[in-house]
């Protein structure tokens, strides 16, 4: 009965799309139809094929399935969003390589910037805080994942989302909205899979066989909630017509630039702190088999975080048109969030106390480590560049972008590849990790990657905003803008070159996974068979 | 009295007090007596049910 009423929606959705690609406005709405109509007529035959077939589980399983599934797009996705990462941090060094003439704008810089950072970000990013959501939950809770194959429909929901994504932003589809630029149905659909996600964490969460809620869900759990709210919050738009992807943002003027920024900076703070910090109270304490050094600094960790991080976001608006009061409050709990951040940090690194030897001879603890050290050094940043005279210097600078990636490539993805070296082997059954010495030379490619990147970005950012400022002894500014931008050329260069050392650091990663999968023996049973007779 | 105006008010006095309230409470509640033995056993869950569910709670319906 159910695949029924399956097979009735799948065929309407995919009827609908093909008629809307028909009407379309705009050509990223039309490709965004065509792969609609597509998705659904692929699902939809998929279903017909198991018509009727049983589908109980048994709930003394874990649902692994999806979890493998989840490895492999954050390992892909990973790999997609650093290439372009890498490709047009090296179009800002040398714009022909925009390729304007043959391309017609379509791989502009404009066109794949928020490509890598949906990418790195979304696909990489949430993709590694689902499967990893749905491994500690489920670890942690003693219990199968609740819904059934719901799982399965956040992953491939949240697959069909980037692919839409992508699609539609090198076809000029975009809000406008740094890290929302997705188009208003795009935005839907985003909403509708993650509230499924919160269905399968919280439904799984209730059903646990285990008296704690182990404080990693927590994390997690907030994750959820609040992106949730800051999504739909940001996003209220009114489309101009059900076949256009262009909409009207609810808000205007200031309003609309606080609504962005609040959402903005607690896409960061939950995000990518919040939900990672999740990956961190679990997977570290399960690498070094200690427990997490203090339970109650935990609480307290997440506490002040939620509480703390969420009046941030005015400190990305310093000197504009909004209130003074409203920049001052967000720079001022921009500052108190250093202190939680640093419990979290402490919390993390002490967990180690007792077996620090394993710094030493397990590559993977170490990658944690420098992923829970770069937490620490960008929520240490982060609360300096709030600080408006400190604003004022790297506002619109490359500072801002290198505090952003020694954040984004030392702690999210550091631990986000801790957690696959942690995940692959146990979830395909394997005796270990196919080389420690490459996560050796991974670890050292990216890690002096992140170096240079944030080094040269350092330099660059401080430079140009001097040089933004320097008067001369009539009171005339003495550089012009293009100025600054033929002196960040070396700087550009380096930067690219840390891209590229981190994006071959993740290509390593790949080979080692799938040897792992492909060349280790199957670990041995836990019990012998019983021969067929 | 405006809109602006009332949830101003409300954000500087009654929101504020009982947000500030929740906090503390949270974290002082961590520190309760008796709460060593619970933060020693959930922080010990992750070591518990690698391989499988654990068993459902509540008392055993077998003999």
């Amino acid at each position: 009965m159910w695949d029924y009423v399956k097979l009735i929606v799948l065929a309407a959705v995919a009827i609908l799309a093909a008629i809307a690609a028909n009407y379309a406005h705009d050509l990223p709405y039309m490709v965004n139809a065509i792969e609609v109509a597509i998705a659904a007529t692929i699902t939809f035959i998929y279903v017909l094929r198991h018509v009727g077939e049983d589908k109980t589980a048994n709930p003394n399983e874990y649902q692994d399935g999806v979890i493998r599934a989840g490895v492999i797009a954050t390992s892909f996705w990973g790999v997609v969003g650093f290439l372009v990462g890498v490709v047009i941090a090296f179009q800002l060094a040398f714009p022909s390589l925009n390729l304007g003439n043959w391309t017609d704008g379509i791989i502009n810089f404009g066109r794949l910037r928020p490509l890598h950072t949906s990418a790195v970000i979304f696909a990489f990013g949430g993709n590694a805080l689902i499967m990893s959501a749905f491994y500690v939950v489920q670890r942690t809770s003693a219990a199968r994942l609740w819904g059934g194959n719901l799982g399965w429909f956040v992953f491939w929901g949240w697959q069909l989302m980037i692919v839409l994504a992508a699609s539609s932003y090198i076809l000029g589809g975009t809000e406008g909205k740094e890290y929302a630029e997705t188009v208003w149905y795009i935005d839907i659909w985003i909403a509708v899979v993650w509230v499924a996600f919160l269905f399968v964490f919280v439904g799984t969460l209730v059903m646990r066989r285990e008296p704690h809620i182990y404080v990693a869900n927590w994390f997690y759990l907030s994750m959820i909630v609040t992106v949730a709210m800051l999504h739909i919050v940001n996003n209220a738009a009114i489309p101009i017509s059900i076949f256009s992807s262009v909409s009207v943002p609810i808000y205007s003027g200031v309003q609309d630039a606080m609504v962005q920024w609040w959402y903005g900076h607690n896409a960061v703070g939950f995000f990518l702190t919040a939900g990672f910090l999740g990956m961190m109270y679990y997977f570290v304490p399960k690498q070094v088999e200690r427990p997490v050094y203090s339970y109650k600094l935990s609480i307290i960790h997440f506490w002040a975080l939620i509480f703390l991080y969420i009046w941030a976001g005015p400190h990305h608006l310093h000197y504009t048109a909004l209130p003074d009061w409203a920049s001052t409050l967000g720079m001022v709990f921009s500052i108190m969030l250093w202190m939680p951040s640093w419990g979290g940090m402490i919390n993390g690194l002490m967990t180690l106390s007792g077996a620090w030897d394993k710094l030493r001879t397990d590559p993977v603890v170490r990658m944690m480590v420098i992923a829970i050290g770069f937490y620490g050094m960008s929520t240490f940043e982060g609360p300096v560049m709030s600080i408006k005279a400190v604003n004022s210097l790297s506002h619109y600078t490359d500072w801002t972008i290198g505090h952003v990636h020694s954040g984004a490539l030392g702690w999210n993805g550091m631990i986000t590849f801790s957690v696959l070296y942690f995940l692959t082997p146990r979830l395909w059954n394997r005796d270990g990790l196919y080389s420690l010495k490459l996560v050796s030379w991974h670890f050292w490619l990216a890690t002096i990657g992140i170096v240079l990147y944030a080094a040269s970005m350092w330099v660059s950012g401080i430079m140009e905003g001097l040089m933004w400022r320097e008067v001369d002894a009539n009171g005339f500014l003495v550089n012009a803008f293009v100025d600054t931008v033929a002196a960040k050329f070396p700087m550009y260069v380096v930067r690219g070159l840390g891209g590229a050392m981190y994006l071959s650091g993740a290509l390593i990663m790949i080979y080692n996974l799938w040897m792992t999968v492909n060349a280790q023996p199957q670990r041995a049973a836990a019990y012998a068979g019983v021969p067929a007779e | 009295m405006d809109l602006y105006t009332l949830l101003r008010e409300m954000a500087d006095s009654w929101a504020l007090l009982a947000l500030t309230v929740f906090f503390v409470g949270a974290a002082l509640w961590a520190f309760r007596p008796g709460s060593k033995v619970i933060h020693q056993d959930a922080a010990n869950v992750i070591f518990k049910h690698d391989k499988k569910p654990g068993p459902v709670p509540g008392p055993s319906k077998e003999a």
